[in-house]
This record gives C-alpha cells, sequence and structure tokens, in this order.
C-alpha cells in the first residue's frame, strides 16, 4: 500500500518519494562517503604538514634536504585514485541505467508537459485534460507500481522540470522531446520550479504536483473532463472575457475561447494557485492579476487588461464560477 | 648564468610630462608593460564585476526583495558571469603569463611584441564594447540594455524573438574579438616557449609556469574555435537570416550547447591551469625545496589539458542524452580527478620535509590547497549524472564552480600578486596589510560558497532574481551575503597595499624570496629588454645553482 500522507511539503533532495529521486538518493551516500573519506585523508595530511614542517624561527638558515620526487609514492597515489574512479563510475552507471531505460509498465500514466514563458501546460492525452501549473499524478504503490511518464516539449524557450523529492531535473528544449518519469509513493502536494533560465520571470515559474490517492485522482479526472461551468448569474463576466482579448491566449472549453498562449481556464478554479504559482488563487488576487499582472509578476506575458472595474468585477466573478 | 645583468636599473622616469608617459604605456610592445595593462584592465573590471555580484546578493538577502527589477537582476548575473571569466579571469592570467614567461626562460621579449601589442588592445576593446551596451544595448527597439540572457546564454534566447534590441549582439561581438586577443596571446607564448628559452634551457629545465602556460595557450587554440565558431554563427543568425539556433524556425537549442561548452569547460582549465603554474612556484620557494615530481607535473597538465576535452557535455546532463551518452562523460569526468588529485599531493609532498614560511603569497597558496580540494571533491558529485540531475543549475553548481573559481584561481591569483608584486613595482608590500587581506578574503569566502552550497540541496535554482519563503532558504542566503561585505572589505585593503606599497613601500630588492628562478636574477622592477647578456642554465632551479655552488640541482637532473 502507499505510505502516509506527505505532510511536509518541501524541495529537499534529500527527502525523496519516488524511484528516481531515492535512487539517486542512495548513489548520494555513496559518493558523500567516497569523497568526505578523500577529504579527511588529504586535508589531515595538509594540516599535518603545515604544523610539522612549518619555519621554527631558530634561526637555522640551512636549506632542508632538497628531494625531487619518488617514482613509488607517484604511482601509489595515481593508482588509487584510479580504483576510487572505477568504483565510483560502476555505481553511477548502474543508477543511470536504472533510472533512464526504466520500462514503462502498462498501468503508467502519461502526461505531456510543455514549458511555456513563464507556467506550465499539462495534457493528458488519453483523459483529453488540458490543465496548467499545477499536475496531478496518482499515487504509485511501490508493489503495484502506476508510473507517470511524463513527455517533455517547449513552446518557446529552455526550462528544466524539476520536483526535487520526485526525480532529477529534465530539460524541456524547443524541437526536441524529452522523456522523464515519478511514481510518488506517498500522497500530497510536492514543490519545484522551473530549472533552466528561460527569461524575465523565470524566478516565478513555479511547479506544483499533487499526489492524489487512486479515487481523489478519478475525481479530479472526472471533473477536469466536464465542459465549464455555465452559470447564468455571471452572463455579463462571460460576455467580457469572451469580447476582449482574453481570448486571444486562454481557452474555456465550450466558448469562443480557444487561445493557446495563456493557461486553460476551463476550470481555473479548481487550481489553488495563479500566475504559475506565484499567488494565491483567491478572489483579490485575481482581480490585481487582471488589472496589473506586473504587481504580481513583472515581466510576465500576462498583459494588464485595462477594464473598467464594472467589467472588471464582472470578469472576476465569472471566473470566479469556472469549478 | 651571468651576474652582469643585475646591476642594469630600470629606465628612470620620473620628471617628465605625464603625456609623454601615458604616451608609452600606450605604444608600448614591451611585454612587462603589456603584462601589467592587462592586470591592471582586469583589476578595474574585478571591481565591476564584483560590484554585479554585490547587487545581486543583496537582492537575495530575503525572499520577496525588491531592490532590483528581475530585469535588472538577470541583466547582472549575465555581466557577473561574462565579466568575469572574459574580462577579468582570463587577461589577468595572461597579464602574468606575458609578464613572467620571458623573464622565467631567459629571454628579452615575446616571441611577437607588436602581436603582444594588438592582443591586450582588441581584448580592452572587447570589455569596452561589452560594457559599452549598459548604454547602447537597447538600440532601435527600445527594448533593454545589457545583455541578460545568462553568461552562457543559450539559444533561443538570443534569437531576434526573445532578445530584441542589440544587447546580444554587442555580447557576442565582444566575445568575439577578446578572441582574437585571447588567440593572439596564445600563439605568442606558445612560440615563445618553443623558440625563445636562453642556452641551456630544454623543455625539461623549464621554469613550471612557463610549461604551464604553454599547455593552457595550447587549450586556448583548440577552446577558442568553436567559442568563435558560435559567435559567427549566432549573428547569421541574427543579421542574415540564418536558422543555427533559432528554434522558431526549426533551428537547434542543443547545437548551441555543445558548441558553448565544447569551449566552456576547457575554459576551466585554461583558467585554472596557469593557477596551478603559480602555486608551483610559490610552494616550493616558501618550503624551501624544489617541486616535488616535476615531470609528473608537466605529465599530469598535459594529461588534465587532454581530458577536459572529452567532459564538456557533463555541463549538459538534465537535456535528455541517453544513458550511454550520460555514463561516456561521467567517467570522462570522474577521470579528470586523477591528474587532478596527483598534482595535489605533489604539492604536499613539496612542503612535506620543508620549512614552510607563512608569507602572504604562502598563506594564499596554502588556502587554494584546501580550497581546490574540496572544489574538486564537489566536483567528483556534479559528474555522477544521477546527483548532477539534481545538483545541476542549482545554487550547489554556483557554490562549487565559485570554489573553483574564487577559492583556488583568485586565492592563487591573489598569491601571485603578493609574490611578484616586488619584482614588478621594486617595492615590498605591506605584510601586515596583507595577511589581514587574507584572513578577510577567507572568512568571506567561506561564509559566501560554503553555506551556497546548502540552498541548492534545498532545491533552490541559480538565476532567481527572488524565491519564496518557508522552503528553508532564507538564513543560508542571509549569511552568503553577509559574506560578500567581508570580501569586498578585504579586496579594498588588497588595492590599498597595492597602492600604498607602490608610492611608499620599501625598496624590494632584487630577490626578496631567495627565489630560484631566472626573474629574480634581474633588477625589480626589471630593466628594458629584461637581461643585458642572455643567461644561459645547467638546471630547473639557476639561481639555486647560484647560490650553492657545492650542491648544485645540475649534479640530480
Amino acid at each position: 500500500m502507499a505510505e502516509a500522507p506527505n505532510s511536509h511539503p518541501g524541495t529537499n533532495i534529500f527527502h525523496p518519494g519516488s524511484t528516481p529521486a531515492d535512487a539517486i538518493y542512495h548513489l548520494s551516500h555513496l559518493v558523500l562517503s567516497v569523497t568526505a573519506l578523500i577529504f579527511a585523508v588529504v586535508a589531515t595530511l595538509l594540516i599535518y604538514v603545515i604544523a610539522k614542517y612549518r619555519d621554527k624561527g631558530t634561526g637555522d638558515r640551512r636549506e632542508p634536504a632538497q628531494v625531487y620526487g619518488s617514482t613509488q609514492i607517484e604511482l601509489a597515489w595515481t593508482v588509487l585514485p584510479v580504483l576510487i574512479v572505477v568504483i565510483l563510475f560502476l555505481a553511477t552507471a548502474r543508477v543511470i541505467h536504472g533510472i533512464q531505460d526504466a520500462v514503462r509498465p502498462p498501468a503508467a500514466m502519461e502526461v505531456t508537459a510543455i514549458g511555456h514563458q513563464f507556467w506550465w501546460e499539462f495534457r493528458y492525452p488519453a483523459l483529453g485534460i488540458v490543465t496548467a501549473n499545477e499536475l496531478h499524478v496518482p499515487v504509485s504503490d511501490p508493489a503495484n507500481p502506476t508510473p507517470t511518464f511524463l513527455k517533455l516539449l517547449s513552446a518557446d524557450t529552455d526550462h528544466s522540470f524539476w520536483i526535487p523529492e520526485l526525480a532529477g531535473k529534465t530539460d524541456l528544449i524547443p524541437n526536441r522531446i524529452n522523456e522523464m518519469w515519478i511514481d510518488p509513493h506517498q500522497t500530497g502536494p510536492y514543490l519545484g520550479q522551473c530549472a533552466q533560465y528561460c527569461g524575465t520571470q523565470h524566478a516565478k515559474m513555479l511547479l506544483r504536483v499533487y499526489v492524489d490517492t487512486p479515487e481523489e485522482f478519478q475525481q479530479w479526472v472526472t471533473l477536469q473532463k466536464r465542459p465549464a461551468n455555465v452559470d447564468e448569474g455571471v452572463g455579463e463576466g462571460r460576455r467580457v472575457f469572451e469580447t476582449t482579448a482574453c481570448v486571444n491566449c486562454h481557452a474555456i472549453a465550450g466558448t469562443a475561447a480557444i487561445g493557446t498562449f495563456g493557461p486553460d481556464l476551463t476550470h481555473l478554479m479548481s487550481r489553488e494557485t495563479i500566475a504559475s504559482g506565484a499567488a494565491e488563487n483567491t478572489e483579490a488576487q485575481l482581480k490585481l492579476w487582471i488589472e496589473n499582472p506586473d504587481a504580481i509578476k513583472p515581466g510576465s506575458l500576462m498583459p494588464a487588461m485595462k477594464l473598467n472595474s464594472r467589467d472588471s468585477d464582472a470578469l472576476v466573478a465569472y471566473l470566479r464560477t469556472l469549478h | 648564468m651571468s651576474s652582469d645583468a643585475i646591476s642594469i636599473g630600470a629606465a628612470d622616469l620620473r620628471g617628465r610630462p605625464i603625456v609623454e608617459v601615458l604616451h608609452d604605456w600606450v605604444v608600448t610592445v614591451d611585454h612587462k608593460r603589456l603584462g601589467i595593462l592587462y592586470i591592471l584592465y582586469s583589476l578595474v573590471f574585478l571591481v565591476v564585476g564584483g560590484i554585479e555580484a554585490t547587487i545581486m546578493r543583496i537582492q537575495l538577502i530575503r525572499p520577496h526583495n525588491d531592490l532590483v527589477s528581475p530585469q535588472v537582476f538577470n541583466r547582472m548575473f549575465t555581466m557577473h558571469g561574462t565579466t568575469m571569466i572574459f574580462l577579468v579571469a582570463m587577461p589577468i592570467l595572461f597579464g602574468f603569463a606575458n609578464y613572467l614567461v620571458p623573464l622565467m626562460i631567459g629571454a628579452r621579449d615575446m616571441a611577437f611584441p607588436r602581436l603582444n601589442a594588438w592582443s591586450f588592445w582588441i581584448t580592452a576593446f572587447g570589455g569596452l564594447l561589452l560594457n559599452f551596451s549598459f548604454i547602447g544595448g537597447s538600440g532601435l527597439y527600445g527594448a533593454g540594455s545589457a545583455p541578460d540572457a545568462g553568461w552562457f546564454a543559450y539559444a533561443p534566447l538570443t534569437s531576434r524573438a526573445f532578445a530584441p534590441g542589440h544587447a546580444s549582439d554587442y555580447w557576442a561581438v565582444a566575445l568575439l574579438v577578446s578572441g582574437f586577443g585571447s588567440v593572439g596571446t596564445a600563439i605568442n607564448i606558445i612560440t615563445t616557449v618553443l623558440c625563445m628559452r636562453c642556452p641551456g634551457m630544454k623543455l625539461s629545465r623549464m621554469p613550471l609556469l612557463a610549461w604551464l602556460n604553454f599547455v593552457m595557450s595550447g587549450m586556448v587554440l583548440i577552446a577558442i574555435t568553436p567559442l568563435t565558431a558560435a559567435q559567427v554563427m549566432l549573428l547569421v543568425d541574427r543579421y542574415l537570416g540564418g536558422h543555427f539556433f533559432d528554434t522558431q524556425a526549426g533551428g537547434s537549442a542543443t547545437l548551441w550547447m555543445h558548441f558553448f561548452w565544447i569551449f566552456g569547460h576547457p575554459e576551466v582549465y585554461i583558467l585554472v591551469i596557469p593557477a596551478f603554474a603559480f602555486v608551483s612556484e610559490i610552494i616550493p620557494v616558501f618550503s624551501r625545496k624544489p617541486i616535488f615530481g616535476y615531470p609528473v607535473m608537466v605529465g599530469a597538465t598535459v594529461c588534465i589539458a587532454f581530458i577536459s576535452l572529452s567532459v564538456w557535455a557533463h555541463h549538459m546532463f538534465t537535456i535528455g542524452m541517453n544513458s550511454y551518452a550520460n555514463s561516456f562523460f561521467t567517467i570522462t569526468t570522474m577521470a579528470v580527478g586523477v591528474p587532478t588529485g596527483i598534482k595535489i599531493f605533489n604539492w604536499i609532498g613539496t612542503m612535506w620535509g620543508g620549512k614552510i614560511q607563512f608569507k602572504t603569497p604562502m598563506l594564499f597558496c596554502i588556502a587554494f590547497l584546501f580550497q581546490f580540494l574540496i572544489a574538486g571533491l564537489t566536483g567528483i558529485m556534479l559528474s555522477a549524472a544521477p546527483f548532477n540531475w539534481q545538483l545541476s543549475n542549482s545554487y550547489f553548481v554556483v557554490a562549487h564552480f565559485h570554489y573553483v573559481i574564487v577559492g583556488a584561481i583568485l586565492f592563487a591569483l591573489f598569491g601571485a600578486f603578493y609574490y611578484w608584486f616586488p619584482k614588478m613595482s621594486g617595492k615590498m608590500y605591506s605584510e601586515v596589510l596583507g595577511k589581514w587581506h587574507f584572513w578577510l578574503f577567507v572568512i568571506g569566502f567561506h561564509l559566501t560558497f560554503d553555506f551556497m552550497h546548502i540552498p541548492g540541496l534545498l532545491g533552490m535554482p541559480r538565476r532567481i532574481y527572488t524565491y519564496e519563503p518557508g522552503r528553508g532558504w532564507e538564513s543560508w542566503n542571509l549569511i552568503c551575503t553577509i559574506g560578500v561585505f567581508f570580501q569586498g572589505i578585504a579586496t579594498v585593503i588588497f588595492l590599498a597595499n597595492l597602492i600604498w606599497s607602490y608610492f611608499a613601500g620599501p625598496e624590494a630588492g632584487n630577490d626578496p624570496w631567495d627565489a630560484w628562478t631566472l626573474e629574480w636574477s634581474v633588477s625589480s622592477p626589471p630593466p628594458d629588454f629584461n637581461f643585458a647578456t642572455i643567461p644561459s642554465v645547467a638546471s630547473r632551479r639557476p639561481l639555486w645553482d647560484l647560490k650553492h655552488p657545492e650542491d648544485p640541482d645540475s649534479v640530480y637532473e
């Protein structure tokens, strides 16, 4: 069975919650022990030499014995490091192979992640779902794994997908398809962010992965597959949305809005954050984001919409119904 | 070995009009003056790059700080990196090589003095061009000023679509022309070493400093070529409608990465090998022993040079290479550790059984040994591809390469400054100020760069102008920033020491360290054309032979 929920969402690489991160964690133990040992030996030698052979200021002007080298000693400190390198390499190659050449089980889920300046688009081709910034995946029972395989693409510049507690990072590069996989063992939220400089707002291209129980995940899928909520009470806001520049970049399923430059808003309210994690998804933040995105994320590609306050309120009210 | 040279003093410049003196410096083809010009030029940019770093560190002192905008922060890290590598580290090391190589091999100048002057001035032009972008980079678009694509300028951030204005053009052209200067100097050093050695100075008797700069120059010829090619391709993309790196028209982002890093990794060794060279001269003199295992030191350097040409893609472990490529670059990268380890052991072997004098240059070399050891070990961690998938592009990497560039290269450089300052200026520096500089810099360096590893392990990526609270990064970033001020004060003391000592320091004499290589046989500063009569040598330590006729090295080599 899956383990208890991940109670402390963090970004510590030494707190692995998925097989790839775990394999790296164990490899790091070996690497850290070997390097610590080398450090201890060489640093001790160095300190010993400094302490022992300092000029004691006895006024003895004679030069010490002039030694030019020793073939045996040179050979020893060549061969030993070679052996260490061979051991480290073999251990590393095993982990590289284990992670990169892992066989994809039939139960694996596929997600396509597309990097944009400065947000994440997630597509579930088998489920017909499109969402943004917050990736939902089912928890994977180690005994009966249901990993998620990510296909990584970029719409513009280089980006890098990094959730430290789930896996190492893999870049999203234009004109190239990269792959990575995760099989989270604990439910709960996992944090990360873009790890390859991608332009002005690289810093606020934050990333969240929600690991759900199979039931929660199924519920989420059912919700996401529904068409957008239609609430006659916010028809005014919907009119504003559909008749201004919003539709150039954003899509809401079932409306005239089919833009793809910005996040799909069909189920905007199912997400906890907006602006790729830069702000909480509250009414006030949503209004601020529409009126003055630079206040939250200076340099983001979302323009200030310059609506009058009536339209602006109506628009926010409409967006707040998109569950 | 002739002692005639010792009696010739430097030309007396006092009492001449300032314009005439400046004119002399501008038209000079003297290797010593060009060396000093290189060094002064780099010191100016060291301060500029340091200010850029300080701005970044203050911005990161706490989460959601708003000292600078993201646009300014991105320019700062781009300009800091580009400045420190291309306008500080390379020219300052070329400066020392220029000054010292002819003196140490008993030559009167470099092989091509006018090429030497041209190399300096074209490099200087490149530096000015890059920094002119702060005011000239916006071009007709009014977009941006200095480049902001990072010092490795990954495509497609440099393409027209993502970099309107001329910032990227300034960046590309500046690196292109300073690359011409680097190639010119490299050709000059290689030719000088091969053709200008004094009688008796076989390659096997050449001081390690000359040897290591010789190897470094060979690497420059190999590594600058792909960089130049990449800049030309980038300019073709930007001006002639090419699509090498223009991903929106089917170009390749990874092509740029390969071109850049096949330059970029050897570049690290181009910078660190001259640092090895300083340490290999300073440690023996202050341990009062010859270098341990001279032939092995030369061999290890050549070995590093060759291996370093096959490791570049370890900067690209996260781009999705297949498992065989990742394994290959893991083993080659780890293999660099072997010759590098041999060097560290040989330096310790040199100190073993010696009589170590803790003068300022030696203190910097000892700190170099500790810090280079740690830099090497974090390098081993980064070489393990899976571990690298976590660490790459995080603050751990930033800490690692600053350990190399500051902890090793800059420390060795400071050691070199104090060691050769008496020779270059004729004056002795202040040992008290030197030690203040050393200890404050050590404290500042360790506060900043030791603690910088930790946020990397906690998932903090590099190149972010701000960060979220609550991820455990705050206190580490605060400590890193505090360390910067120690380094800043130490640098001010260093510059003050140089200036004060130049004007008011005691006379240094020809040979203040009781050293063994040829530069110490001539006056301080050395006369025009260095040697009145070309010396001839019989061993690696000609001045040892002169001072100890009863027990000369020439008997043992």
